[in-house]
C-alpha cells in the first residue's frame, strides 16, 4: 500500500478516537467549546487529508459532520443526544471506510446517503443535497474560514513530529528479547569473574552493568503504554450502555497516566471492559431506584490507576447497589458450588469470591449488556494469567469495588533461586510473602508438626499448610518414610489463587533477574514449571509455577476451586469420599473426631492464661479474646483432668469469631471415610465413627460450641452474667 | 547425486543410527543438562544452546536401550521438532552417508515395538546395518512412556545381521 495512505490510516484512526472522546464528553458538557474545536479540528483533518487522496465518498461524509458542528460551534444549534448520536454515527461510518481502504484500498460499497442526509436535516445551512467537493471554496455555509482552527495546529504538530517517532510493535518485541539476552550475558559474565580480582575487569564489568541496566529500563519503558490506551474506549462503552438500559451513568478516571507494559495492557484491556460492564449492568440501579435511596439519579463509575510498589494497581469502583452476600451465599448453594457445612464458616469476604467461580451469576435475568455472566472467572484467570491477583469489596447501598494488583513486566522479573537436590529452581517473587528460616532450630521445635501425613507449621499461630519442594517434584533421595522435619531448612510462605502455603526448600540461593523462557511442547503440560530461564553461570533452571505446585499438592482440595470440582463427585467428601478428621482425646481417654475443615487452628496456651467473664471461660489469643468450650460441660462427663498446665485448644473459626474447644491431647489427623457412623444420640449432633481401630465421637464443631453459651458466637464479649438480664 | 538421501548418522549404544540430514540443525558436544522432573524418563532435560533453551532427548532411553556409562559424555544432535528446538543425546557421531532411496526397508518385526515405533526403517550399508529414525515420531510424546529395554532377541538379531554383511 501506498505509505501515504498508510500514514494517513493511522492518523486517522488517532482522529477517530479523539473524535469519539470529545463527543462524549461534550454530551457531559455541552458549553464546552474546547471540545468543539477539538472535535473540528479532528474531523478537517481528516476531510482535508482524504480530498488530497482522492476518497470521495470519507470526504462527504466528513464534510457533512463538520458542517453539523460549524453550526454547534456558531451556536445555531445546542448539544443534543441525537446530534450527538449522529456524530457518533459518523464516527463509526468513517472508521468503516477505513477498514475497506485498509483491506481493498477502496472505500467500500456503502454510500451512506442516509446518514448524510440525517445530518443535513439536522444542520440548518440551507445546503441541500450533497455537499459537493468544491465546497470548502464556494460554500454558503456560514462556517469559519477553515484556515481559522487549523492554524495552531500545523505548529503543534510539527512539534510532536519531531518529539516522538511511530515505532512497530514487532521491533519492541525483538528488543526486549535482545536486552533480555544481555541481561543474561551481564550475570554470565558477573559470575565468570567473580572468581578475578583484576580492577580493570572489575570497573569494565561495573560500566557494562550499569549500562544494562540503564537499557533495560529504557527499553522497558519504551513499551510502556498508559492505561489510558485501554480506558480510551470506556467513555463510549458506558454512554451506549446508559442509552440501552436507561440509567444515567457518568465515567471517572483517575491516573490515566500510569503506564503499564504493552502485553500486560493487551491482557486486562477484555477483563477490563468485562468489570465496567458488569458495575454498570449489575451494580448501578436504574435512576428511579437511586433516588429512593437517597442517591443521586446519576451513577457513578471510578476508574483508577496507580503505581505501588512495583506493581500496578486498578480499581473498578461503583456507587451501585453492592453485592447481596446472602443472595450469592443462595445461588452457590443452589448450584452446589459450596456445601452448607462450606458456607456456614465464610467469612463475607470468601462469599464475594464465590462469584469467580466459574458458572456463577447473580442476575436471574441474562442481560445483554454484560453477556451470561460467566465472565468472572474468566477475568480472574485473565489476571491471573498475567501474574496478577484480584479482589473484590463490597458495601450493600453503597457500591462495589474490584481491585487489581499487576506486576509492570512479563519478561524479566525478580526470582528467589532456590536449590533442591543439586538443580537450581527459581520462584518468582509475585507469589512470595515471606522466607522463615528453620535450620537453626532444633529438631522438635521447628515447628513443623507431622499430624498424620499432614506437615503442616505453626506460622504466628495460623496452622501453614506444607509442601515439600523436592517430594513434589519427585525427586526427593529419601526413603518414603522418612519424617517431613529430617530434610529442609527454609520455609519459603507462597500465594497462589488466595491460598496461602510454605515451601520446604533445602536451600536458598540468592535473588537474581530472570529472563522468563517458554518450555517447549515436550513439557509444557507440567503444570509445576511456569517456563525456564538461564543463569549467570549459562545453565538452564526451571522457573517454579506457584499455583501449580499448589494444585499438584493438592492443597487446593479444600479450597473453594475444590469445592467447584467436588460438585460432580458422589457424596459430599471429595474425590476419595474420605474426609480428614482431626483426632483428640477428650475428658477420660476418650476420642473424638473434628472434620478438619471445621479446624482453623491449633493453639497451645497456659491454664493460668484463662479468665472468667461473666460465669464463661474466656482466653486472651493473638489480641482478641476468645470464648473457650470445653467438653465437661457439654455432655456433663467429667471435668476435664488438671493433669499439667497447658491446654490444647482447637480453634474454629464461624461468622467472624473464634471459638477455641479445649481437648485433652491432640492426637493425629486421619483419613476416613464417613460411611457407616453410627448416631449416638438424637439431638446432640453427635455420631460415632470407628477411627484407627478405635471408636471415637464424630464432632460437629457447630453444634458442640452451640450449646453452652449460644450467645458466645454472637457476640462473646457482651455475653452478660446470668443475674444482670 | 541428487537421488541420493542424506542421513547424519551416529552410534547409540552401539547401533548406528541416522536421521535425514535436513532434519538436522548442527552437532554439538557435550552440553550441561538441567534435569527436569516430572517429565517422562527418556526426556534428559534442558539446555542452552546459545541462549536458546532446548529440550533434550536421550535416545538410548527412548529407543528402550541401555544407560549410558557415567564416563560417556554424549554429543547432541540438534533437529527442529516442530516450533521447538531439540537435541538428541547420542554417544558418538559418525558420518554422513547417502544411500538410494529404494534402499530403505521396513524395520524388521524382530525389533521391539518400542524401537520400530520410533523407527521409519532400516538400511543396509555395505559392513553395517543403519537404523533410520522418524524424527516426528521420536520428538512425539506418547501415551505410554514406559521404557521397555530392548530385547535380547532384536539384539541377536542385528548383531546377526551385520555379521552376515
Amino acid at each position: 500500500m501506498d505509505p501515504i495512505i498508510n500514514e494517513f490510516l493511522l492518523e486517522s484512526s488517532e482522529n477517530l478516537e479523539q473524535l469519539t472522546n470529545d463527543l462524549v464528553a461534550l454530551e457531559h458538557d455541552p458549553t464546552g467549546d474546547g471540545h468543539i474545536a477539538s472535535l473540528f479540528r479532528a474531523i478537517h483533518t481528516i476531510k482535508g487529508s482524504c480530498g488530497f487522496l482522492g476518497f470521495p465518498k470519507l470526504e462527504a461524509l466528513s464534510h457533512a459532520g463538520e458542517s453539523l458542528l460549524a453550526d454547534l460551534r456558531e451556536g445555531r444549534l445546542s448539544v443534543t443526544t441525537e446530534i450527538i448520536d449522529v456524530l457518533l454515527r459518523v464516527v463509526d461510518a468513517i472508521r468503516q471506510i477505513l477498514a475497506d481502504i485498509e483491506t481493498t484500498e477502496g472505500e467500500g460499497d456503502v454510500l451512506w446517503t442516509e446518514l448524510i442526509a440525517s445530518l443535513d436535516n439536522l444542520h440548518d445551512g440551507d445546503t441541500p443535497g450533497l455537499p459537493g467537493d468544491r465546497v470548502r471554496q464556494d460554500a454558503p455555509w456560514p462556517g469559519p474560514e477553515p484556515s481559522a482552527p487549523l492554524e495552531p495546529d500545523p505548529v503543534s504538530r510539527a512539534n510532536r513530529v519531531e518529539a516522538t517517532i511511530r515505532v512497530d510493535v514487532d521491533l519492541l518485541d525483538k528488543l526486549m528479547n535482545l536486552v533480555g539476552e544481555l541481561v543474561l550475558a551481564r550475570n554470565q559474565i558477573r559470575d565468570l569473574g567473580a572468581a578475578r580480582k583484576d580492577r580493570d575487569f572489575v570497573s569494565a564489568w561495573q560500566h557494562l552493568n550499569l549500562t544494562t541496566s540503564e537499557l533495560q529500563a529504557g527499553v522497558m519503558k519504551a513499551r510502556m503504554q498508559p492505561i489510558a490506551n485501554v480506558w480510551r474506549a470506556f467513555p463510549r462503552v458506558v454512554r451506549d450502555l446508559a442509552l440501552a438500559s436507561g440509567k444515567q451513568l457518568r465515567l471517572d478516571t483517575e491516573g490515566e497516566r500510569t503506564e503499564l507494559d504493552r502485553s500486560i495492557i493487551e491482557a486486562i484491556r477484555d477483563p477490563l471492559t468485562h468489570l465496567l460492564r458488569n458495575a454498570i449492568d449489575h451494580g448501578i440501579e436504574p435512576p428511579d431506584q437511586r433516588q429512593a435511596c437517597g442517591k443521586p439519579a446519576e451513577g457513578r463509575v471510578l476508574l483508577s490507576a496507580s503505581h505501588q510498589a512495583g506493581h500496578v494497581h486498578i480499581e473498578i469502583a461503583d456507587d451501585g447497589a453492592g453485592i447481596d452476600a446472602q443472595r450469592i451465599l443462595e445461588l452457590a448453594l443452589e448450584r452446589g458450588l459450596v456445601s452448607p457445612e462450606q458456607a456456614d464458616r465464610m467469612s463475607e469476604q470468601d462469599l464475594l469470591e464465590l462469584i469467580l467461580l466459574p458458572g456463577f451469576s447473580t442476575r436471574e435475568t441474562v442481560s445483554k449488556l454484560s453477556g451470561r455472566g460467566v465472565g468472572m472467572d474468566v477475568v480472574r484467570s485473565k489476571v491471573e494469567a498475567v501474574g496478577g491477583s484480584m479482589k473484590i469489596s463490597t458495601r450493600p447501598g453503597k457500591g462495589t469495588t474490584v481491585r487489581m494488583s499487576l506486576p509492570l513486566t512479563l519478561a524479566i522479573i525478580p526470582a528467589l533461586i532456590i536449590r533442591a537436590d543439586g538443580e537450581r529452581y527459581a520462584l518468582p517473587q509475585s507469589n512470595l510473602l515471606e522466607v522463615v528460616n528453620i535450620s537453626g532450630e532444633q529438631e522438635d521445635v521447628k515447628g513443623i508438626e507431622l499430624i498424620g501425613d499432614v506437615p503442616l507449621y505453626r506460622l504466628r499461630g495460623k496452622l501453614l499448610p506444607l509442601v515439600h519442594l523436592s517430594r513434589q517434584l519427585g525427586i526427593a533421595g529419601e526413603p518414603p518414610g522418612t519424617p517431613a522435619q529430617e530434610r529442609g531448612n527454609s520455609i519459603i510462605v507462597l500465594q497462589a489463587n488466595n491460598h496461602t502455603f510454605g515451601l520446604v526448600v533445602e536451600e536458598i540461593l540468592e535473588t537474581e533477574e530472570i529472563v522468563v523462557k517458554p518450555l517447549g511442547c515436550l513439557l509444557r503440560g507440567i503444570r509445576c514449571f511456569a517456563g525456564a530461564t538461564i543463569l549467570g553461570d549459562a545453565r538452564v533452571a526451571l522457573i517454579l509455577d506457584v499455583a501449580g505446585l499448589a494444585q499438584n499438592a493438592r492443597l487446593e482440595s479444600d479450597d473453594r476451586d475444590g469445592a467447584a470440582k467436588e460438585v460432580a463427585d458422589p457424596g459430599p467428601t471429595g474425590a476419595t469420599g474420605r474426609t480428614p478428621l482431626l483426632l483428640v482425646e477428650i475428658a477420660g481417654g476418650q476420642r473424638a473426631a473434628i472434620p478438619l475443615d471445621q479446624v482453623s487452628r491449633l493453639e497451645r496456651l497456659p491454664r493460668c492464661a484463662v479468665e472468667t467473664v461473666g460465669g464463661r471461660e474466656v482466653i486472651q489469643c493473638r489480641g482478641e479474646i476468645m470464648p473457650l468450650a470445653r467438653f465437661s460441660a457439654i455432655d456433663g462427663s467429667c471435668a476435664a483432668g488438671a493433669s499439667d498446665d497447658i491446654l490444647d485448644i482447637v480453634v474454629h473459626h464461624e461468622r467472624g469469631r473464634n471459638v477455641g474447644l479445649v481437648v485433652e491431647r491432640i492426637i493425629d489427623i486421619t483419613e476416613q471415610s464417613l460411611e457407616g457412623t453410627t448416631r449416638a444420640d438424637a439431638g446432640g449432633g453427635t455420631a460415632l465413627a470407628v477411627v484407627q481401630q478405635r471408636v471415637a465421637e464424630l464432632i460437629d464443631m457447630k453444634s458442640i460450641i452451640g450449646v453452652p453459651a449460644p450467645c458466645f458466637i454472637g457476640d462473646p464479649i457482651d455475653a452478660q452474667p446470668e443475674s444482670s438480664r | 547425486m541428487s537421488r541420493l538421501q542424506q542421513f547424519t548418522t551416529f552410534y547409540v549404544d552401539g547401533l548406528l543410527c541416522g536421521i535425514d540430514v535436513e532434519a538436522v540443525q548442527e552437532v554439538t558436544p557435550h552440553l550441561d543438562v538441567t534435569r527436569v522432573p516430572l517429565a517422562p524418563a527418556w526426556i534428559a532435560g534442558l539446555t542452552n544452546l546459545r541462549s536458546q533453551i532446548v529440550t533434550v532427548i536421550d535416545l538410548r532411553c527412548r529407543l528402550g536401550l541401555s544407560q549410558r556409562p557415567a564416563d560417556c559424555l554424549a554429543n547432541n544432535v540438534v533437529i527442529h521438532g516442530g516450533p521447538d528446538k531439540i537435541s538428541l543425546l547420542v554417544d558418538e557421531i559418525a558420518e554422513v552417508v547417502g544411500t538410494e532411496p529404494e534402499a530403505l526397508e521396513p524395520p524388521p518385526e524382530v525389533l521391539n515395538e518400542r524401537m520400530r515405533k520410533n523407527m521409519s526403517g532400516v538400511v543396509k550399508l555395505d559392513d553395517r546395518l543403519l537404523l533410520v529414525l522418524d524424527v516426528e515420531e521420536v520428538v512425539k510424546l506418547d501415551t505410554d512412556d514406559s521404557g521397555a529395554e530392548l530385547d535380547e532377541q532384536g539384539r541377536r538379531f542385528l548383531r546377526a545381521e551385520e555379521d552376515l554383511q
